[in-house]
């Protein structure tokens, strides 16, 4: 009884703390604005788990990178064995070093699951423009900073994987070689270059990418969540003034991203204890060697996540004496994505009430995005050559040619209410 | 106070303020941006590099480092030169308009002396080590050829290179291989990283 009656005390003074707070700081309204009275469509499925298991891998790079940098040295004598020296000596180094590198593949694998829920459910679409922009950016930021931190290990593939990319800005004209020179801070990829895509990596891109994502989160809670049926919620409320289809965030989707993130994790798990290298996808044979600048691997291929667009970019050939046209088709590939919202004039916005066109073209893109992806782990040799042409080719159309089929295509009356 | 607010004014106020901050930050932005040119250190280390080439065997290759970059030269035996002649029809810039060498190295042998061939050991598409295959014998595999003059083959990307680092059609490379600048500083050195005319 007396436990019961010091717990009973405990809130009152716990409530008053809270309220001396929210007169200074508004920590109760933007808990309800965002989480116990954000109104959430009641129908997410499957596909909604990756924006929050995304941001759980932003969290957990952002931890274990501020840990790896309390051993790590960005210089070209002592990188490489810097990392091993985490590997071996540093206690639980290796836990540490391998949840940084499979958490990049695992950022990247749900990054694409979540950009193809907006392409499945129109969640790009009006009024998710800025919504759907922002994550663009975010994208270009995680790429930039998967660049930049492929090159810190210092092994072999990391020296020569910065080198071909480094190497694209050079085929642009006349500004190209002092471009090149510019980047790397020297003639060649050396001590400096490390030491300044160290700063990028650790200081730079997480301030950028953490700033995207607050945007990201404030753009998504004006505009409301999208669903799978495409609705607005926001069209049908109650009497109360709420959605009639909504649901607070919490508890109801913070207790569903929980269960999804417990799923993730075993998986993740799975590749970090038994599989951290997956075969040569994750982390690369030659990098188990130290960068060597008069020693190109036999086959520079960058990681998984970059080889679509290191497809398309190969696929282009010379033409008039430079390669620049591959580095343009490589820029325009991305650049097209924020275009996207502009390109789809379907009335309607979920695949569920779209007609067979865009359902066939978005089967396709995926499948080519894929296909593309399986090309640029290979050699530029037959046959992947063709099909990289070929992919490339279905890539452009897919996003050019939008306009025009997204509103010839036939769609199915949108119900009023979400269904399921 | 009760003036009625000159809208016209508060805007030229308004703009010119906001174009003179912005000539501000341009300004402020310089410094940053110039510090990632190479420093002072790094110009210094890649100043110019003397090698020895009185040893080198005729048919065989020196390789070393300059500026970071594998520097190849290569003493063509006579036959090796003779060669350098017969197949421009295969080659995409034969005589050296589109591709990167001093004056000095735009020839059919790209040298100042043909014997002795100076050149940038990296490969003009994306910037891998191309592997020397002077002899059509050692492509045992047949991807070169049975008429292969002799050359440089990328394993990146399949380009190939003739005995003067130029580039055949139809593969990725867009011009020949880059010839640095080099001077002969007597009939045994070459010095790389300095133009001939400084010294001539």
């Amino acid at each position: 009884m007396g436990g019961q009656q010091q717990g009973g005390a405990a809130p009152g003074r716990l409530a008053a703390f809270g309220a001396w707070i929210d007169e200074r700081f508004p920590m109760s309204a933007l808990w309800k604005e965002h989480m116990s009275e954000y109104q959430a469509p009641k129908n997410f499925n499957f596909w909604y788990y990756f924006g929050s298991i995304a941001l759980f891998v932003l969290a957990l790079q952002i931890v274990t990178g501020i840990f790896l940098t309390m051993s790590y040295k960005p210089s070209a004598t002592d990188a490489f064995g810097s990392v091993e020296y985490i590997m071996r000596d540093v206690e639980w180094g290796w836990l540490i070093r391998y949840l940084h590198s499979t958490g990049a593949s695992a950022f990247f694998i749900v990054v694409y699951l979540h950009m193809f829920r907006a392409l499945l459910y129109g969640s790009h679409r009006n009024p998710r423009e800025l919504l759907w922009i922002f994550g663009v950016l975010i994208y270009l930021a995680l790429m930039a900073e998967a660049f930049f931190g492929y090159l810190l290990p210092w092994g072999n593939m990391s020296y020569w994987g910065a080198q071909v990319i480094v190497s694209l800005f050079g085929s642009f004209p006349v500004i190209g070689d002092g471009l090149v020179e510019w980047i790397r801070g020297d003639y060649f990829i050396s001590d400096i270059t490390l030491n300044r895509f160290f700063a990028l990596h650790v200081v730079a891109l997480p301030l950028v990418l953490i700033f995207l994502v607050v945007a990201h989160l404030l753009a998504l809670h004006e505009t409301g969540s999208n669903n799978p049926d495409g609705i607005e919620i926001k069209k049908t409320k109650g009497a109360d003034g709420k959605p009639l289809d909504g649901v607070p965030m919490h508890p109801y989707y913070t207790v569903k991203d929980i269960f999804g993130l417990g799923v993730f994790m075993v998986l993740f798990a799975a590749v970090v204890f038994f599989a951290p290298e997956l075969g040569g996808l994750f982390l690369e044979a030659p990098n188990f060697e130290p960068a060597n600048p008069l020693l190109t691997p036999e086959h520079i291929a960058p990681v998984w996540y970059f080889t679509p667009y290191y497809a398309m970019l190969r696929a282009v050939p010379a033409f008039a004496g430079t390669q620049v046209w591959g580095v343009l088709v490589l820029f325009a590939a991305i650049l097209l994505l924020f275009f996207l919202p502009w390109l789809d004039r379907a009335p309607v916005k979920s695949i569920r009430y779209r007609g067979p066109i865009y359902k066939v073209a978005l089967m396709l893109f995926a499948a080519n995005f894929i296909m593309l992806g399986y090309c640029g782990l290979k050699p530029a040799v037959a046959p992947f050559t063709a099909m990289s042409v070929v992919g490339t080719i279905v890539y452009f159309v897919f996003f050019l040619l939008m306009p025009w089929y997204s509103r010839i295509d036939s769609h199915k009356p949108v119900p009023a209410r979400v269904t399921s | 106070m009760g003036e009625p607010i000159d809208r016209g004014r508060r805007q030229l106020l308004t703009v010119a303020t906001t174009l003179t901050g912005a000539v501000g930050v341009a300004f402020a932005a310089v410094p940053f941006l110039a510090s990632w040119r190479p420093s002072a250190r790094a110009k210094a280390l890649g100043a110019p590099v003397e090698i020895d080439i009185s040893k080198l065997e005729p048919g065989s290759m020196l390789k070393i480092e300059w500026r970071g970059k594998p520097v190849l030269v290569v003493r063509r035996t006579p036959a090796m030169i003779e060669k350098l002649g017969g197949h421009d029809d295969r080659l995409a810039d034969p005589g050296s308009e589109r591709s990167k060498q001093p004056d000095y190295a735009r020839n059919d042998a790209r040298a100042v002396n043909p014997e002795f061939f100076v050149v940038l050991g990296i490969c003009t598409h994306l910037g891998c080590l191309p592997a020397s295959y002077f002899e059509a014998r050692d492509t045992a595999d047949g991807l070169l050829g049975a008429d292969w003059p002799g050359g440089f083959f990328c394993p990146c990307h399949g380009s190939k290179f003739d005995l003067s680092g130029r580039v055949y059609r139809g593969v990725p490379a867009p011009t020949n291989l880059e010839i640095p600048p080099y001077t002969f500083a007597d009939s045994g050195h070459i010095v790389i990283g300095l133009d001939q005319s400084r010294v001539a």
